[in-house]
C-alpha cells in the first residue's frame, strides 16, 4: 500500500485534501519512527482513522447520512403500523392505499439497514415498543386527523432527502435515495389527495396555518443544535445547524444559490411572463437540514 | 451551419461549446469510416442535415436534456388548457392548469439557467413537441399523454441527478427541487387515470425504489414526437 499514492488519489478528488493534513510530510512525521510509519501506514485502521481526522465536522459518513434517513422511515413505518392498527381507515380504496405506501416503508428499512450493515456501521432499530417508533400518545382519534400526520411524515420525508442528497454526491448510494425521495413524493401526493388538498404543497394548504403542523412547512429549529443524535440503539452525526442560513420555507419563491448566482424571484424573474405567487412557490419543493427536520417542532417531536 | 449563436456564458467555458450543436451528415460519416478502420483521410462533404441535433457536453448538455422533458408537458398541458376534452371534468381542469403552470415555471427557470440573458434562441425556430400520436379528444386519451410524459419525467430525475460533473452548482439543486414535485405530478395524475395507481409496481421496483430510465432512454421514447429532429445524447454523460 503506498500511503502518498492514495493522498495523491484523493488530492485529486479534494483539491482541499492537503490542507486538511496540513501537509502530507508533517503528518506522516509526526506518527514516530520509520518502523512505527511503516507498521501503522499499512494499517487500514490508520488510514480510517487519519481520514476520519482529517475529515471531522466538515461531513457525515455516508452511513450517518443512511442512519438519518432510516430514523425517519422507522418513525414512518411505525407510524402506519399504528394507523393500520388503529382500525379508522375506511375500506377499499383508502386501506389500500395506506397498506401500499406502509408497504413501501417497511421495504426502505430493509435496504437502509442492509446498506448501512454492508458499508460498516450499526443500523439505528426501532420496535413496536422500543427504539425509534411514532409517539402512540400522539396518534389522533379520528381517521381525518391520523391523515394529517401522514401528509407531514410524507411532506417531510421528502425535504429531509433533499436536505442530505448533495452530501452523497460521487457515492453510489445517490441514486437509490434519490429514487426512494420520489416515492415519497409520489406518497405524499396521494395522500394530500385523500385529505382533498392539492397534491403539492401550496399556499393555501390547511395545515400550513394548523399550529400543530405548521413547522413541516417552515424552516428553523426551536430546540435543537446537536450534532450526534443517539437514537434506536446507536449514535450518528448530523450536520451542526446553520443559523445563518436557515432552510428555504416551502413558501419559498426566490431561487438559486447565494454566492455563485444571484437569487431569482420566480414570480418576475425568469423571462418576461410573470407567475403566480403559488405557482412559483410550488413548483419547487424545498430542503430541511438534518437538525431542522429531528427537531423538536417536526420529526423530532413524534417520537416516542 | 446554424443559425445559433454562442451564449456568453457558456463561451467562457473551456470547451467554448456551441449553444445547440447541429452534427452535420458529413462528422457521421467521417465516425464511421474512423470506425471502419481509418482507411482514407478524405471525407466528401455532404450537406448539412438541419434535422440532428446533438446536445452539448457535459452540464449544459443535462439543462437542455431537462428543457426538452419540460417542453413536452408544457405543449401537452397548454393544448389541453386550450382544447380540453368534453368529458374532463372541471376539477380535472383545475388540476392541469397547476400542471401546466409548474411545468412552465420549470422550463422557464431551466432556459434562465441556460441563458440567463433570456434573448437567445435555444432549439430551432421550427422545432416542436408533437402531439399528433396522442389521442387528445377524449379524458382517458389526455391522462393517459400525461401520465406518459409526467412518469417519464420523473423516471428521468433520480439518474439525471447524478450525472452533474460540478458539484455545488445551483442548477443540480434546483433541479432536485423540482424532481419531487414532478413525481407528485405524476402521482397526481396516474390516481385521476387509474385511482390508487400512485405508485404502482410499473414504476415502483420491490425494494419501494421509483424504476428510473437514462437521458438515452428518456429520448428514445420522445423520439417520435421530436420528428422530424432527432436528438442525440451521444455527448451527456452516461450512468456508471
Amino acid at each position: 500500500m503506498n500511503f502518498f499514492n492514495i493522498i495523491d488519489l484523493l488530492a485529486e478528488a479534494d483539491p482541499d485534501v492537503l490542507d486538511r493534513f496540513s501537509s502530507r510530510r508533517a503528518v506522516f512525521n509526526s506518527l514516530g519512527t520509520v518502523a512505527q510509519r511503516t507498521a501503522l501506514a499499512t494499517s487500514p485502521l490508520f488510514l480510517g482513522a487519519l481520514f476520519q481526522k482529517a475529515y471531522a465536522g466538515t461531513a457525515s459518513l455516508p452511513t450517518d447520512i443512511l442512519n438519518y434517513a432510516l430514523t425517519l422511515e422507522l418513525l414512518e413505518a411505525d407510524f402506519y403500523r399504528q394507523f393500520l392498527a388503529a382500525g379508522q381507515i375506511p375500506a377499499g380504496a383508502d386501506f389500500n392505499a395506506i397498506t401500499v405506501i406502509k408497504n413501501h416503508e417497511d421495504v426502505h428499512v430493509a435496504y437502509l439497514r442492509t446498506a448501512i450493515i454492508a458499508a460498516g456501521g450499526t443500523p439505528v432499530s426501532g420496535t413496536a415498543t422500543t427504539g425509534i417508533r411514532f409517539n402512540p400518545s400522539l396518534l389522533p382519534a379520528t381517521y381525518a386527523d391520523q391523515l394529517k400526520y401522514a401528509q407531514v411524515l410524507e411532506d417531510t420525508g421528502v425535504r429531509a432527502y433533499k436536505g442530505r442528497a448533495a452530501e452523497l454526491i460521487g457515492t453510489d448510494l445517490l441514486t437509490p435515495v434519490l429514487q426512494i425521495h420520489s416515492i415519497e413524493a409520489r406518497h405524499a401526493a396521494h395522500i394530500r389527495t385523500m385529505r382533498g388538498q392539492q397534491p403539492w404543497v401550496s399556499l393555501g394548504d390547511d395545515l400550513a396555518t394548523d399550529a400543530r403542523f405548521q413547522a413541516a412547512y417552515t424552516s428553523g429549529v426551536a430546540s435543537s443544535t446537536k450534532t450526534a443524535i443517539a437514537l434506536g440503539g446507536t449514535t450518528y452525526g448530523i450536520p451542526a445547524y446553520n443559523p445563518a442560513q436557515p432552510s428555504p420555507a416551502e413558501s419559498n419563491q426566490q431561487q438559486g444559490a447565494a454566492g455563485t448566482k444571484l437569487a431569482v424571484l420566480i414570480t418576475t424573474g425568469i423571462g418576461s411572463t410573470t407567475y403566480l405567487a403559488d405557482d412559483a412557490a410550488a413548483a419547487f419543493d424545498e430542503p430541511l437540514q438534518a437538525a431542522e427536520v429531528l427537531d423538536s417542532s417536526r420529526a423530532g417531536g413524534l417520537l416516542a | 451551419m446554424s443559425d445559433h449563436t454562442f451564449l456568453p456564458a457558456w463561451r467562457e467555458q473551456s470547451l467554448g461549446r456551441r449553444v445547440f450543436l447541429r452534427v452535420s451528415a458529413a462528422s457521421a460519416a467521417s465516425v464511421a469510416l474512423i470506425a471502419a478502420g481509418c482507411s482514407t483521410t478524405t471525407v466528401t462533404p455532404t450537406p448539412a442535415d438541419p434535422y440532428q441535433l446533438a446536445l452539448p457536453t457535459g452540464d449544459p448538455g443535462l439543462l437542455y436534456f431537462a428543457y426538452m422533458m419540460a417542453l413536452a408537458q408544457t405543449t401537452l398541458y397548454q393544448k389541453v388548457m386550450d382544447a380540453p376534452p368534453t368529458d374532463l371534468t372541471a376539477a380535472e381542469r383545475a388540476v392541469f392548469v397547476d400542471l401546466r403552470d409548474h411545468k412552465v415555471v420549470h422550463q422557464q427557470t431551466i432556459r434562465y439557467l441556460i441563458d440567463p440573458t433570456g434573448i437567445n434562441q435555444l432549439l430551432p425556430t421550427d422545432f416542436a413537441f408533437s402531439l399528433s400520436k396522442f389521442t387528445l379528444t377524449t379524458r382517458a386519451g389526455v391522462l393517459a399523454a400525461a401520465q406518459q410524459l409526467a412518469d417519464l419525467a420523473a423516471a428521468a430525475y433520480p439518474v439525471l441527478l447524478t450525472l452533474f460533473t460540478t458539484s455545488s452548482i445551483p442548477q443540480r439543486t434546483l433541479l432536485l427541487k423540482m424532481s419531487s414535485v414532478q413525481a407528485r405530478h405524476a402521482a397526481a395524475v396516474r390516481d385521476l387515470l387509474t385511482p390508487g395507481s400512485f405508485a404502482n409496481s410499473d414504476v415502483v421496483d420491490s425494494a419501494g425504489q421509483l424504476l428510473t430510465k437514462t437521458p438515452t432512454e428518456v429520448i428514445a421514447a420522445l423520439a417520435p414526437y421530436f420528428a422530424p429532429y432527432v436528438i442525440s445524447v451521444a455527448g451527456l454523460a452516461v450512468p456508471v
